[in-house]
């Protein structure tokens, strides 16, 4: 398999975090942690929007792996991180099969609407739901790894070493999809629906797929959010956490199976700057940050990386 | 008294409500296929609006049954005057866009001016319950119901008939009528289409505003209370049909009343039930309830 010079730069800069991980400052392997959690949710939103549909919904999955995580581990004690983020993964993909169903055959505006009903009726129902600390959450701790308990500090270390584990075979396989002739189909799909189906292609079946693996993405992100945060609540699935993984994506842009993580890196830096600096204006950092990507960077940050690589050839 | 009449009072008042909410979201959508996010900040610039002018307004012994002209002019003109800049300035050069574009920006907008509030009125939370308390209450049976449920279902019906008088029987909604058919066959005969546009944007602003304003009297006005708005907004003007006048207004009391019923007699479901409305109806009727067919296009 060929790889992208983009993807083994990549590959390489969440290794050498890794490597010098015990020597970094601990808030910053939280940033680079819950990127990965974030960059893992876009890639998904990616492939959607290789399609031509963006999402409202995706953290429903987000939050459905997150409350998968936390519930395993507060009712059955479930606490191996291990067996956590494949049952999420599991789980949120198998929510995504059963709405995949209806989602698959909606298109612009209404795929995205629809999806954003679908998230927050599980936030009335998260709301709601006494059991589960209603809008307060719950805590989600006591996590070990086969067997063993790492201390607090080891145990960001590990986090850190398991998410990019996670996001070096989530990045293989998308840019594997991307590559085969399904992948492909995507942008077919997106220029023109009904040619592609007059080849021979299902687009309904093709936005399915899609869907399940956007799905298995975010639950596993949303696994990694809620081991990285330590707590959960419903407004992980609430509409506006939709709202800023569209923006990561937009930011990234859809050049790469790397830009949905430079973008979440991104994302992370101006939210821990602006927030640091001003608490009530961070959000208005991240309005003009979008309205500046849309309108002079329509194709996100990525279209940056591409410009440079065609001034070298040249 | 039975119980169903009660369930449905407060029903068609959560309606009225919701109609009011969601009316200026379905106009801008209907005319200019802009599903416009920052809605959800005209509708807290609204509020902002009426609660500080209320406060002037009693606390100089202004007469008190006036106040309820000056609350709704005031949040009325601001948000024609916001919503026509946000027009003229950034939207008006972006509608060759995608829709969903658009809609991402205007969500962008809705990031920027829902920390613009914050700037202004800083982040306590403001009260004025004079207007509401000024209109006394009510009897059905031995339910006390408040005036103040009267002025929104009331205010829902005069701005329901409003527009629909404005549409069918006035030469500008006439002429908006055949911009909303056909942009560049309208253009052509000589219609102002960017003009329509930003009076229709201005005007749905107003309407989230005014929406605002009539609520702001029986809440308390804290930072980020449009963010829940405009999803309950999303979800009437969706489920009725986007663009559709009687699809808004039928959507939203459905939804109130099965709303009403769900908060009386299974409490757990309140905020459940109404998505639960949306996606049902867009599982039979993907484009709501009163949707036109699109032809495909190849």
């Amino acid at each position: 398999m060929k790889l992208d010079k983009s993807l083994i730069y990549m590959i390489g800069f969440l290794v050498g975090v890794l490597l010098a991980s015990p020597w970094l400052p601990q808030w910053i392997l939280f940033i680079i942690t819950l990127a990965g959690a974030n960059g893992l949710v876009v890639l998904g939103l990616m492939l959607f929007m290789r399609i031509g549909l963006v999402s409202f919904g995706q953290a429903l999955f987000f939050c459905a792996g997150a409350y998968t995580t936390g519930m395993l581990c507060l009712l059955l004690k479930v606490t191996d991180l291990f067996v956590l983020l494949i049952a999420s993964g599991i789980v949120a993909g198998f929510l995504a099969y059963l709405l995949g169903f209806l989602l698959a055959k909606y298109r612009a505006i209404f795929f995205g609407l629809l999806s954003l009903a679908f998230s927050m009726i599980l936030y009335g129902v998260l709301v709601k739901s006494e059991k589960l600390g209603s809008t307060d959450g719950f805590t989600v701790a006591g996590l070990t790894i086969l067997g063993w308990t790492p201390e607090t500090t080891q145990m960001k270390i590990v986090l850190y070493g398991i998410t990019v584990i996670t996001v070096i075979v989530a990045l293989l396989f998308v840019n594997m999809i991307l590559k085969s002739p399904r992948g492909l189909l995507l942008t077919a799909i997106r220029d023109n629906e009904i040619r592609a189906e007059y080849m021979g292609a299902s687009a309904i079946s093709t936005i399915h797929l899609i869907y399940i693996i956007a799905g298995v993405l975010s639950g596993v992100g949303g696994a990694i959010a809620a081991m990285v945060s330590g707590h959960i609540d419903p407004n992980m699935t609430f509409w506006t956490s939709s709202g800023e993984f569209v923006f990561i994506a937009i930011l990234g842009g859809i050049g790469s199976v790397s830009a949905p993580f430079v973008g979440a890196l991104i994302f992370g830096a101006i939210q821990t700057i602006a927030y640091g600096y001003s608490p009530n204006t961070w959000q208005m950092t991240i309005g003009i940050c979008l309205i500046v990507v849309i309108l002079l960077l329509p194709e996100g940050l990525w279209s940056l990386v591409e410009k440079m690589r065609k001034k070298s050839r040249v | 008294m039975s119980n169903l009449l009660i369930v449905l009072i407060d029903g068609i008042n959560y309606a009225a409500w919701l109609f009011i909410s969601a009316v200026g979201l379905t106009l801008i959508y209907g005319v200019m296929r802009v599903l416009n996010v920052a809605h959800a900040s005209f509708y807290s610039f609204g509020c902002y609006v009426a609660v500080t002018l209320a406060g002037y307004w009693f606390s100089h012994n202004y007469p008190p049954h006036l106040s309820f002209f000056a609350l709704f002019g005031a949040s009325f003109v601001a948000g024609f005057a916001i919503g026509w800049i946000l027009e003229r300035f950034l939207l008006r050069y972006q509608y060759a866009k995608d829709e969903v574009v658009i809609l991402l920006i205007t969500y962008a907008v809705f990031l920027i001016l829902d920390d613009v509030l914050k700037l202004i009125w800083g982040v306590d939370p403001y009260y004025a319950s004079d207007p509401y308390e000024l209109l006394g209450t009510f009897n059905i049976g031995e339910m006390t119901y408040p005036n103040y449920y009267l002025l929104m279902i009331g205010s829902a019906i005069v701005l329901s008939l409003g527009l629909t008088y404005m549409l069918k029987k006035t030469r500008f909604g006439k002429l908006l009528v055949s911009v909303i058919h056909d942009r560049e066959i309208s253009s052509a005969m000589g219609i102002n289409v960017g003009r329509f546009f930003s009076l229709t944007f201005s005007f749905g602003c107003a309407l989230a505003a005014i929406a605002g304003g009539i609520t702001t009297p029986t809440i308390s006005v804290v930072p980020g209370l449009g963010v829940d708005v405009i999803v309950l907004s999303f979800a009437v003007v969706v489920t009725g049909g986007l663009g559709s006048l009687p699809g808004t207004a039928l959507a939203a009391i459905i939804m109130g009343v099965v709303r009403s019923f769900c908060v009386h007699y299974v409490p757990q479901l309140e905020l459940f039930v109404i998505f639960s409305v949306m996606a049902l109806v867009l599982v039979f009727r993907p484009r709501g309830l009163f949707s036109l067919a699109e032809a495909r296009k190849i």
